[in-house]
């Protein structure tokens, strides 16, 4: 376990901040800037010190201030990587990586140097120094730089957020992957819902310096009381979902979660193919019988689970199909029209083509066998 | 054809012992105080500043004075010293590097410091979370970037060095072999009766020793810099 109790008053800024999380897979830390995200990591790391409070990593008390201990940055056994890579320019890119390693008892260096560098594929590069690289390389250097010191736990201070798109998408599947194979739990900082859904397990949402919600990806975004903080054009639900086998023709692939199927544009992913789709409120819309002679694809059978008229002339719709829950944003007047109360069956319409590819990610092979399909 | 005099040949050794000396010896305490000056605030730091600029501005003379109240035989700390060790820094060429180490410390000092103030320190800190403590990241960070400003400070430092006439003249006085480096050389030979010749020579010889230092500081300061950055800029 994670447990992170801390306080800090400044006269710019105050953070006030105790969450306990699990030690596996990827925790994102989330929020707008000025949220206090960076510095929640900073204090972790013990660049920043806390006024009272209590940090343990595994087991591990880092900072305690009733019984006194601060260790300094260097004892923590926790690796960072910064937004700017930081790489030494007077050191070669082999050099940079074994920096922290060389200053690691050998029986603590529990990560081999050949497989950081083959996971992360900077073999070539080894000879070469930092003004030499790309950013995205020398962030993928940095990474490896801060995994060799074998830490504990790997802190990313928004890592990507320098990088144009295509670079974030070349090193966004290396850190998805730290914590499987290398068994490397990850905290992950980001004010990008892309990254939170592309790699995270748990976000944990900042504001202000206190967290206002934490807990699975999926419960989360499905919130519509964290609409704002997550940002309302993108406010929608996450599902878990499974490619299923066969093909339904027209170039479309049909996905199965728990509340039924959902038809989207072709993926290349292998049938039991474990996505995480993303389906924004305002891409879904809701019938009460299911729509005959539609362009609509996909018509999920629901129930209303409740009714938020917040806006103007908008509603937030929160959805059950089957135990996934799904957002939808119409009018008022359809909530009206409708008679859309807690407990009404409806079917939830959601059309193939919004589900565009970078709403699905793949999050890894099943281990359970693919489902039956209904049409065989 | 231009064949060096035992005289000049002596001068000229003497010059280039007594600026290495003064420049290798005092490298170590200007590191130290560029990084005080640098990164520590506290109470006296302007004194501090202040005091390490002196030589700049004070007239030779006035420091090789005060060296020789200090450590001169009778001096405050120079006499008990010689009580010690019967020795003195009075008329010996150890005595000319220590007056050139002095004059020169505030070019070493600030070359070094504006070198330190423009160190990225983030790279201090991502050092830190690399398990290096303080020393660590001094030595193995901080050190290797400030590189081209120690080589520039202690180049010109040793060509302050070398040119360094006032103080030494009055702390070490001028006793061809022992304390007469080239300046003390070439002024002896102008106040000699027909010793136009031989300041000529002397003036040469200094001019090109003055030339190579500063093209070896170019030389190595674009190495070092080239090995940082990618660039001879």
């Amino acid at each position: 376990m994670i447990e992170i109790d801390v306080v800090r008053h400044r006269k710019k800024f105050s953070i006030e901040v105790s969450i306990s999380v699990e030690q596996t897979g990827i925790t994102t830390l989330f929020g707008s800037s000025g949220s206090g995200k960076s510095t929640l990591i900073e204090l972790i790391a013990g660049l920043l010190r806390p006024d009272t409070g209590r940090i343990v990593v595994d087991g591990r008390v880092l900072f305690d201030h009733e019984r006194g201990i601060d260790l300094p940055p260097e004892k923590r056994r926790l690796g960072l990587v910064f937004q700017d890579a930081r790489l030494f320019p007077h050191l070669s890119v082999r050099a940079n990586l074994v920096f922290g390693m060389r200053r690691l008892r050998p029986q603590d260096r529990r990560l081999a140097f050949d497989d950081v560098v083959d996971l992360l594929g900077i073999g070539r590069l080894l000879a070469r120094r930092p003004f030499q690289l790309s950013g995205g390389e020398r962030q993928r250097v940095a990474i490896g730089r801060a995994l060799l010191t074998s830490p504990d736990l790997l802190l990313m201070d928004e890592p990507l957020a320098s990088l144009d798109q295509p670079r974030k998408n070349e090193i966004l599947p290396f850190i998805r992957r730290l914590p499987d194979e290398l068994a490397m739990p990850v905290i992950y900082v980001s004010h990008a819902l892309e990254e939170v859904i592309r790699l995270s397990d748990r976000v944990v949402v900042l504001a202000d310096g206190r967290v206002r919600a934490s807990g699975p990806v999926e419960d989360i975004l499905s919130r519509p009381d964290l609409a704002p903080l997550t940002g309302r054009f993108w406010a929608g639900a996450v599902l878990d979902a499974q490619v299923a086998p066969g093909d339904p023709g027209y170039g479309l692939t049909e996905l199965h979660f728990p509340g039924g199927t959902l038809l989207v544009p072709r993926l290349d992913h292998p049938a039991g193919t474990r996505v995480r789709v993303r389906v924004r409120s305002r891409d879904i819309s809701i019938a009460l019988q299911p729509p005959v002679q539609s362009s609509v694809l996909n018509a999920i059978p629901a129930s209303v689970v409740s009714v938020t008229e917040d806006d103007v002339a908008q509603a937030d719709v929160v959805l059950d199909a089957g135990g996934s829950r799904l957002l939808a944003r119409i009018t008022h007047r359809s909530v009206a029209h409708l008679n859309l109360v807690p407990g009404a069956r409806v079917f939830a319409l959601i059309k193939a083509a919004s589900v565009d590819r970078p709403s699905i990610q793949a999050t890894g092979l099943s281990d359970l066998p693919p489902p039956e399909t209904d049409h065989a | 054809m231009f064949a060096l005099s035992p005289v000049e040949l002596e001068a000229l050794g003497l010059s280039l012992k007594v600026g290495l000396w003064a420049v290798v010896g005092s490298l170590p305490l200007g590191l130290f105080v560029a990084w005080v000056l640098a990164r520590c605030r506290f109470p006296g730091h302007g004194v501090l500043n202040a005091v390490v600029h002196l030589p700049l501005v004070l007239p030779p003379v006035v420091v090789g004075y005060v060296l020789l109240l200090v450590l001169g035989r009778n001096g405050v700390l120079g006499a008990p010293l010689h009580e010690w060790l019967g020795w003195s820094f009075a008329f010996t060429w150890e005595g000319a590097a220590v007056a050139s180490a002095v004059v020169a410390f505030p070019l070493l000092v600030r070359s070094i410091r504006l070198s330190l103030e423009l160190v990225d320190r983030r790279l201090e800190t991502a050092a830190r979370t690399l398990g290096a403590g303080r020393l660590d990241v001094f030595w193995n960070v901080t050190v290797p970037l400030v590189l081209p400003g120690i080589v520039t400070g202690a180049v010109l430092a040793f060509a302050r060095s070398i040119g360094e006439f006032g103080a030494t003249i009055t702390f070490v006085s001028n006793i061809p072999g022992v304390t007469q480096t080239l300046p003390l050389a070439l002024y002896t030979a102008v106040q000699t009766p027909g010793g136009d010749a031989i300041a000529l020579r002397l003036v040469v010889i200094s001019c090109v020793l003055a030339f190579g230092a500063l093209a070896a500081s170019e030389i190595l300061s674009r190495h070092v810099r080239r090995r940082i950055m990618g660039s001879g800029a």
